[in-house]
């Protein structure tokens, strides 16, 4: 064939180069010389084997030039220092990449589902099989002073825009700047996408703070600083549109909402690291609306106007022998929240308590609360494929001051409770098949026992994860 | 109030000026590198140690820090730090150290790459565009990353741009003299089969001439199975393969079990600066290298 006359030019190519790499020592290389003759019959018989794959490959794929490099080109042959082919990074660009995620679900009918002493958020009562939003993400830099990536949730029948924004790379000096649609750097789970969560479902208290999406997402700007001190200490600010709950849309300008938080983190020794923050962020609401439950047990539209403070506390820390984490190692991370509503609320419905003649009435009052949560959780991998973990919630209603509304709607004071258990296998670092069994006790009366059987899948481009 | 801290630490920060010059390796091989030819006037940053897999490392608030007042990023490139490496670069908010400034070097980029794959598709593991990254074990390619190294440090500090020519040079003839013993040292290595754990010593194996026959893992990035590692022993009635290999970082169990049913000595290799008490630095590191090599052979 013609490759083998290409193959011994190039290993004589390559013997060349060898000698001139040892010329200084000439007794060295007679006595190699026999040895080499040995060596270079196996050398031929293996380029053989390689060329006979490389022809395989290319009558598999006629498009593939697999016999582009028949022989590797001996390293010390001499010639200019030119640059090798530039990384995947840059070959793909854009990076693109694809999350299928779904999972079957066993749990008790609800079909009222929400979180009891807490605004009632209509929650999924999804049970059986079930595929998640398949995540479509877009990413890469722009030019040299920018970089850009879009999320999109794809879903039936509709296109989500779960992220798409622009970041700075170029300004230097800590700071950077991050614009479009984000999830905010508010506490610690808020930017991960659940992919990336460690269980099946997000804690409840995220569900409590931001509605079934479990994160705060935001059109808006992002502001960050890093410290230039050795210990890891980053600040960030926000500002934008505040449409996603505790919020809502407002017809105005200006800024709906914004946020602020620092992080603190370090290594402890080589095998310990820690990663802790507090945030706050400030919303404000035109007529959020929810079904409550008058006196009598009939629904009644409620509709709150006024301002929403949260306060987060977290603090995540990993462990792995010698800090090589790919056989063992043990994740810990807990949240802590406090949020107030300060404002009014509106109750209406017709023939409810705030509109007994079915007149059109409406009852208006102030509408105070003060409530709290928090959860920890603990995540051990201990072989390279194999992870068990565990999570305990907790809320309570705290103060629900309903003022003139008291008289007609039903407030519980309750502390919703949830413990949750999974194990879960990878078979590689881009598939994942997870078991979870949660008692989850998040509404009043009822103990739900949820069975999750989950998989997530990545395909495309390797993101990397924040820590 | 938060622009008020904001200038207090920043005034705070600008007071502090850094006299060497500020290295941030991925790798400790770099940082050894760096070392040899900056010398005093550059402080290495290592990121990660030779018992961490470099393909699976955090992102930790740490490296963050420390990327953030990093003059130079030295890298390996070839997508082996693919998942922390670009995450870090990015949120240090240090302009200096994107990719494509100087103050972002890539050692793959100066070397002839080997393995790099025809077809990519991950049904074949987690194979890199770009080739086998672990180029740091062929001590010839330490000629040309080192020279680019040196100028590249010569480029951000130009005041010190002789010294660092200096260093390379001394590095280098330092580097011909051991590269020959070595070469002498390891010629019964010529053409000895053996097994690897995971792709990781291609330009060892390229260097000194013997033969890879078989790895543990079934594919890269996939942890050896049962299958794999019986298929392994079988192999050895045919053509049977004289040790196997595994590095600091790789866990011990499958290179063991191997040892055992095949009757070959299991041999650690530092693979990197720091792998082995005896891999102090570069030159320790190969020292320790053959002669852990030649001691399984007897």
């Amino acid at each position: 064939m013609l490759h083998k006359p290409f193959a011994m030019v190039a290993l004589l190519a390559a013997s060349c180069g060898a000698q001139g790499a040892s010329d200084a020592d000439l007794a060295a290389i007679r006595g190699q010389i026999d040895e080499m003759k040995k060596t270079y019959e196996q050398r031929i018989a293996a380029l053989e084997k390689r060329l006979a794959q490389a022809e395989l490959d290319a009558q598999a794929k006629p498009a593939a030039q697999a016999e582009a490099r028949p022989a590797v080109p001996d390293q010390q042959a001499p010639g200019p220092v030119v640059a090798a082919a530039p990384t995947s990074a840059s070959a793909f660009n854009p990076e693109v990449s694809l999350i299928l995620q779904g999972q079957y679900v066993n749990t008790k009918d609800v079909p009222n589902r929400t979180i009891t002493g807490f605004w009632p958020n209509q929650l999924d009562n999804l049970r059986g099989f079930s595929i998640n939003e398949t995540e479509l993400v877009i990413g890469g830099g722009i030019d040299p002073y920018w970089r850009g990536r879009a999320i999109f949730a794809v879903n039936d029948g509709e296109v989500g825009v779960e992220e798409a924004w622009f970041q700075s790379s170029a300004i230097g000096h800590g700071i950077g700047v991050k614009g479009g649609r984000y999830r905010s750097g508010i506490g610690y789970l808020n930017e991960q996408h659940p992919h990336q969560w460690d269980f099946a479902n997000a804690p409840l208290m995220y569900i409590a703070m931001f509605g079934p999406e479990a994160s705060f997402r935001e059109d808006g700007v992002q502001l960050k600083w890093l410290a230039p001190t050795p210990l890891f200490l980053e600040f960030g600010a926000e500002a934008g549109r505040g449409a996603n709950y505790p919020g809502t849309d407002r017809n105005k300008n200006g800024v709906g909402a914004w946020a602020l938080y620092a992080h603190l983190g370090d290594d402890l020794g080589v095998s310990n690291s820690w990663r802790a923050g507090a945030s706050y962020l400030r919303t404000s609401s035109d007529s959020r609306e929810a079904e409550f439950y008058d006196i009598n047990g009939l629904p009644a539209l409620a509709s709150f106007t006024g301002d929403t403070d949260t306060w987060l506390a977290d603090f995540v820390w990993k462990w792995a022998p010698d800090g090589n984490p790919k056989y063992q190692n043990f994740k810990f991370q807990s949240e802590y929240f406090w949020r107030k509503d300060k404002g009014s609320l509106n109750c209406s419905g017709l023939g409810s308590a705030c509109d007994p003649l079915a007149a059109g009435d409406s009852v208006g009052g102030d509408y105070n609360t003060n409530q709290r949560g928090w959860y920890a959780q603990g995540v051990f991998q201990f072989t390279a494929n194999w992870r068990a973990g565990l999570r305990y919630d907790q809320l309570d209603s705290g103060v629900q001051d309903l003022g003139a509304n008291a008289a007609n709607l039903v407030v519980e004071d309750y502390k919703p409770k949830r413990a949750t258990a999974m194990v879960d296998y990878s078979w590689s670092e881009y598939s994942r098949m997870r078991l979870q069994y949660a008692q989850n006790k998040s509404m009043i009366g009822i103990t739900d026992n949820q069975w999750i059987v989950q998989y997530i899948m990545s395909l495309g481009a390797h993101g990397a994860h924040k820590f | 109030m938060i622009k008020l801290l904001m200038t207090i630490l920043l005034a705070a920060a600008s007071v502090p000026a850094l006299a060497a010059l500020q290295v941030f390796a991925t790798v400790p091989e770099w940082g050894a590198l760096a070392r040899e030819i900056g010398g005093d006037k550059v402080s290495v940053f290592t990121a990660t140690t030779a018992l961490q897999d470099p393909h699976r490392i955090e992102a930790r608030p740490s490296l963050l820090a420390q990327a953030r007042r990093a003059d130079l990023v030295v890298a390996t490139g070839a997508d082996l730090e693919v998942g922390w490496l670009p995450l870090v670069v990015r949120d240090s908010g240090n302009a200096n150290i994107q990719p494509g400034r100087p103050g972002y070097f890539e050692a793959a980029r100066y070397v002839t790459m080997l393995d790099v794959p025809a077809v990519l598709d991950r049904a074949r593991g987690d194979i890199h565009a770009s080739g086998n990254p672990h180029i740091q074990l062929d001590p010839r390619n330490l000629f040309r990353i080192g020279e680019a190294l040196a100028a590249r440090l010569g480029e951000i500090d130009p005041p010190n741009a002789p010294a660092y020519q200096a260093g390379y040079k001394a590095f280098a003839g330092k580097w011909q003299a051991a590269i020959l013993r070595w070469e002498k040292e390891a010629l019964p290595l010529r053409g000895v089969p053996v097994l690897v754990h995971h792709d990781s010593f291609v330009y060892l194996a390229h260097w000194l001439g013997f033969k890879t026959t078989g790895t543990l893992e079934p594919k890269p990035g996939i942890e050896p199975t049962s299958g794999q590692l019986s298929g392994l022993v079988a192999r050895q009635q045919g053509a049977p393969a004289k040790m196997v290999l595994r590095t600091a970082y790789q866990s011990d169990g499958p290179s063991l079990w191997i040892a055992e049913k095949a009757g070959i000595p299991a041999v650690m290799l530092p693979f990197t600066v720091g792998g082995t008490p005896e891999a102090g630095d570069l030159f320790g590191l190969f020292d320790d290298t053959v002669q852990r090599m030649l001691k399984g052979l007897r």
